[in-house]
C-alpha cells in the first residue's frame, strides 16, 4: 500500500454565529488520504465538506485538531516553514469563471504559479512551459492571449486545472470541479482529471454532491452529514452496500436516468437538514432517521469497522433493510 | 383526441444587437397535453429558458417573437395585450424559476407574497386569502406552515424556498406550470422531494412543462420529452422511446455520457467540443462539427424534421444510424 500523504486527526472547525451561537461546520473528523488515490467527500450543501477540504490544505485554520502532510503537522507551522509545502497542495474550484482573474490572460494565469515558485529561468522558458501545460489540459495553443470571458465553461475549467498542476503539486483539492458544467463537458473534464492523475501521480481530494460522479472517479469515499463523517471506505463497498441509513437515502435519492426504473418515492427521506447551529443530541441523523431509537438520541455513535468500512451508526444492520 | 393544454408551433425568438441577429429559439414546435409532464432537455444556452419566457410573454426588447403561434387551451397567447397576459399569468399559466432566492421578494414575508397572488386573481377578502395561503403551504409540504408563513425568504432553506415558489405558482390552480430548472440549485434528497411534489401537482390536474438539463430527473418525472440543441428541437418522443431508441446523435451522445458515468473505471463517453455560440452557428446542421456521422450534406443543409417512428420526430439526415467505430 502506498504511503499516507495526508491525515487529519480530530479536525474541528467552528464559526461564531451572532453573539452567543456557534456554527459547528466540521466536528472531529479523522481521515487519511494515500498517495495516488482519490478520496471523495460527499454530502449535501452545508455539511462541511468544503470547510474540511480547505482545512486540509491550510486555506482555513481548524478550531482544534491536526493535519499531517507527509508526517509533518501543518496547522502549527509558521508561514516560512509552511511555504515549501504550499507548493505541494493546489486547488481547483467549482466556478471556473469566479476563480480566474478576468483581467489576466490565459498565459498569465497559468504562468503565475511558475513565477511564484521561480520555476522558469526566462520568459521564453516560461512561454514554453505554459504551452506545454495548455497542451496537457487540452486548451488550444492559440488561446494563450485570450481572457477568461472569451473561453467556454469547459475551457475555463481546463485553464484552472493547468494553473493547479503548473507547480507540480502532490495533492489537489477539487471542490465540485464539474458541477457548473454541462453533461457533455463534465465528462471531458473528469476524463482529463483521471488522465492527469495517472501521468503525474497526483492525489485528489474530490469534493462533490453528485454520487454518480463520485462513484466513477474516487477510490475511497467519506460521506458527511452535518459536519461529521458518517460512513467511509472503498467507494464500491460503501456505494454498493451502504450501512449508514443516510448513505442509503443519499444513494436512493439520486435520479436514475432510466424511465423504466421509476421510484415511487416512499423511500424518500422527508424533512429538512437540521441546523449546524443547533446540532441534535446523540447521533446527528437521529431526527430524520427511520430507525432511530432512544439510544440514538442520547449517545453519538463512534466510528466502527463493519463489513470492511467505517460506519458511525448504532444500527448499521438496518440500513440494508430500508428501501430495496 | 386528447386535449392540448399548450401548443407551440414554429416559434422563433430573435435578438438584434450591433453584433448581428441571434435566434435563440428557432422554429420550435411542441405540445403539452392535459395532465402530462413534458420535459424540455438541453445544455445551457440551447434556448430552453427562452422558449419558456416566450410562452409566459416575458421576452423583453431587444428580443422579439418573430414567428409562430402559442396557444393555451386554444387561446392564442401571442395576440393578447400585456394587460390580458398579466391577468393570465399566475392564474392559468405560471412559472417556477431555478433560483427561488432571486425570484422571491426579500423584504416581504413569504405568506404575504402568496396572498398577493391570490388577491390579484380572485375576488376574495384578505382574510380568505390568508387562509388559502396557509392551505397551499400545507399542501406543498411546508412543515409548520402557520409559522413559516411569517418568515422572510432568507430564513428558509433552499428546498423550502422552492416549495414557496411552487405554492405561489399553484395557488390559483393553473392549467400549465412551467418549471425552469426547479431542482438545479437543490441537493439530491430535496430534489427528489420536489419531483415528488411535481408529480402530485400533475395528478391534481396541472400540466407541466419541465425544463432541465438533468436527464435523470427527466427520466424519473416526464411522460414525454423534447431535446433542444442550439435553438432547435432536434428530437422528441414519448419518454421510454427516447431513452430506449434515441435517434439523434446528440441525444445519443447525452444519454451515453450519462450512462457511462454509471459504469466504473473506464474512460467516460463524451461529446467532443462544446455548444456553439449563437452568433457563431455553423452552416448546415448546428450539431455537425461535433457529430461522428457528419458528412458533406450536414455541413451544407439544415435538416428538417423527419420521422424516426410513430410520434418520434427527429431533425437529422442520419437519424438512427450507428456511429462509425
Amino acid at each position: 500500500m502506498s504511503e499516507i500523504l495526508l491525515e487529519t486527526r480530530n479536525l474541528t472547525r467552528e464559526f461564531p454565529f451572532g453573539k452567543k451561537d456557534t456554527v459547528h461546520a466540521v466536528t472531529d473528523v479523522s481521515l487519511q488520504i494515500r498517495a495516488g488515490e482519490t478520496l471523495a467527500l460527499v454530502g449535501e450543501s452545508g455539511c462541511g465538506k468544503s470547510t474540511l477540504g480547505r482545512m486540509m490544505i491550510r486555506m482555513l485554520r481548524p478550531t482544534s485538531g491536526e493535519v499531517f502532510f507527509r508526517g509533518t503537522e501543518i496547522t502549527s507551522l509558521n508561514a516560512g516553514a509552511f511555504r515549501p509545502l504550499r507548493r505541494q497542495m493546489q486547488m481547483i474550484f467549482q466556478d471556473p469563471y469566479a476563480s480566474l482573474d478576468p483581467r489576466m490572460s490565459v498565459r498569465s494565469i497559468i504562468a503565475e504559479p511558475l513565477r511564484t515558485w521561480k520555476l522558469c529561468e526566462n520568459r521564453q522558458a516560461e512561454t514554453e512551459r505554459v504551452q506545454e501545460l495548455m497542451a496537457a489540459v487540452g486548451v488550444p495553443a492559440e488561446m494563450i492571449n485570450r481572457y477568461p470571458h472569451q473561453l467556454s465553461g469547459g475551457q475555463r475549467q481546463r485553464v484552472g486545472i493547468a494553473r493547479a498542476i503548473a507547480a507540480d503539486p502532490a495533492l489537489i483539492v477539487c471542490d465540485e470541479p464539474v458541477s457548473a458544467l454541462d453533461v457533455s463537458v463534465q465528462n471531458q473534464i473528469l476524463n482529463l482529471l483521471r488522465r492527469l492523475q495517472k501521468e503525474r501521480n497526483l492525489t485528489y481530494l474530490f469534493i462533490s454532491h453528485d454520487l454518480s460522479v463520485v462513484r466513477h472517479i474516487s477510490d475511497r469515499v467519506a460521506v458527511m452529514f452535518l459536519g461529521k463523517v458518517c460512513e467511509t471506505g472503498e467507494t464500491e463497498t460503501v456505494c454498493g452496500d451502504p450501512r449508514h441509513p443516510y448513505t442509503r437515502f443519499l444513494l436512493d435519492a439520486a435520479p436514475v436516468p432510466d424511465p423504466h426504473r421509476r421510484r415511487s418515492g416512499e423511500r424518500l427521506l422527508q424533512g429538512e437538514m437540521p441546523s449546524p447551529v443547533n446540532v441534535p443530541s446523540g447521533c446527528r441523523f437521529h431526527t430524520r432517521c427511520p430507525f432511530a431509537t432512544e439510544e440514538c438520541a442520547k449517545t453519538d455513535p463512534p466510528m466502527r469497522m463493519i463489513g470492511g468500512r467505517g460506519v458511525a451508526c448504532h444500527h448499521p444492520e438496518k440500513a440494508g433493510t430500508c428501501g430495496r | 383526441m386528447e386535449q392540448k393544454t399548450l401548443e407551440i408551433s414554429h416559434l422563433s425568438v430573435s435578438f438584434s444587437s450591433w453584433r448581428g441577429t441571434f435566434t435563440p429559439v428557432n422554429d420550435v414546435s411542441l405540445e403539452v397535453r392535459a395532465g402530462e409532464i413534458v420535459g424540455l432537455v438541453g445544455e445551457s444556452g440551447c434556448g430552453k429558458s427562452m422558449t419558456a419566457r416566450a410562452v409566459m410573454g416575458l421576452i423583453r426588447a431587444p428580443g422579439k417573437v418573430t414567428g409562430g403561434r402559442i396557444t393555451l387551451c386554444g387561446k392564442d397567447l401571442l395576440g393578447l395585450s400585456e394587460k390580458e397576459m398579466s391577468r393570465l399569468r399566475g392564474a392559468e399559466l405560471s412559472m417556477v424559476f431555478q433560483d427561488p432566492m432571486t425570484s422571491l421578494n426579500p423584504v416581504v414575508p413569504v405568506g404575504r407574497q402568496v396572498e398577493e397572488t391570490i388577491l390579484l386573481h380572485r375576488q376574495v377578502s384578505r382574510e380568505e386569502a390568508r387562509k388559502q395561503a396557509a392551505e397551499i403551504f400545507e399542501e406543498v409540504g411546508i412543515p409548520e406552515a402557520e409559522k413559516r408563513i411569517r418568515c422572510y425568504p432568507h430564513e428558509l432553506s433552499g428546498g423550502l424556498r422552492q416549495r414557496v415558489m411552487i405554492a405561489m405558482a399553484m395557488v390559483c390552480r393553473p392549467r400549465l406550470l412551467i418549471a425552469d430548472e426547479p431542482t438545479t440549485a437543490l441537493d439530491v434528497i430535496v430534489e427528489a422531494q420536489i419531483l415528488q411534489l411535481m408529480r402530485r401537482m400533475r395528478d391534481q390536474g396541472t400540466s407541466i412543462l419541465f425544463i432541465s438539463h438533468n436527464l435523470g430527473a427527466v427520466a424519473q418525472l416526464c411522460d414525454y420529452a423534447c431535446v433542444m440543441y442550439a435553438g432547435q428541437i432536434v428530437e422528441q418522443a414519448e419518454i421510454c422511446t427516447l431513452f430506449d431508441h434515441p435517434a439523434h446523435p446528440y441525444t445519443r451522445g447525452l444519454l451515453g455520457a450519462v450512462a457511462s458515468l454509471h459504469r466504473r473505471g473506464e474512460t467516460l463517453d463524451t461529446i467532443r467540443g462544446s455548444v456553439p455560440a449563437l452568433n457563431r452557428l455553423p452552416a448546415g446542421c448546428s450539431f455537425a462539427p461535433r457529430c461522428d456521422l457528419c458528412d458533406e450534406r450536414c455541413m451544407r443543409e439544415t435538416p428538417a424534421m423527419t420521422s424516426a417512428g410513430a410520434g418520434h420526430p427527429v431533425r437529422c439526415f442520419h437519424a438512427g444510424e450507428e456511429a462509425p467505430v
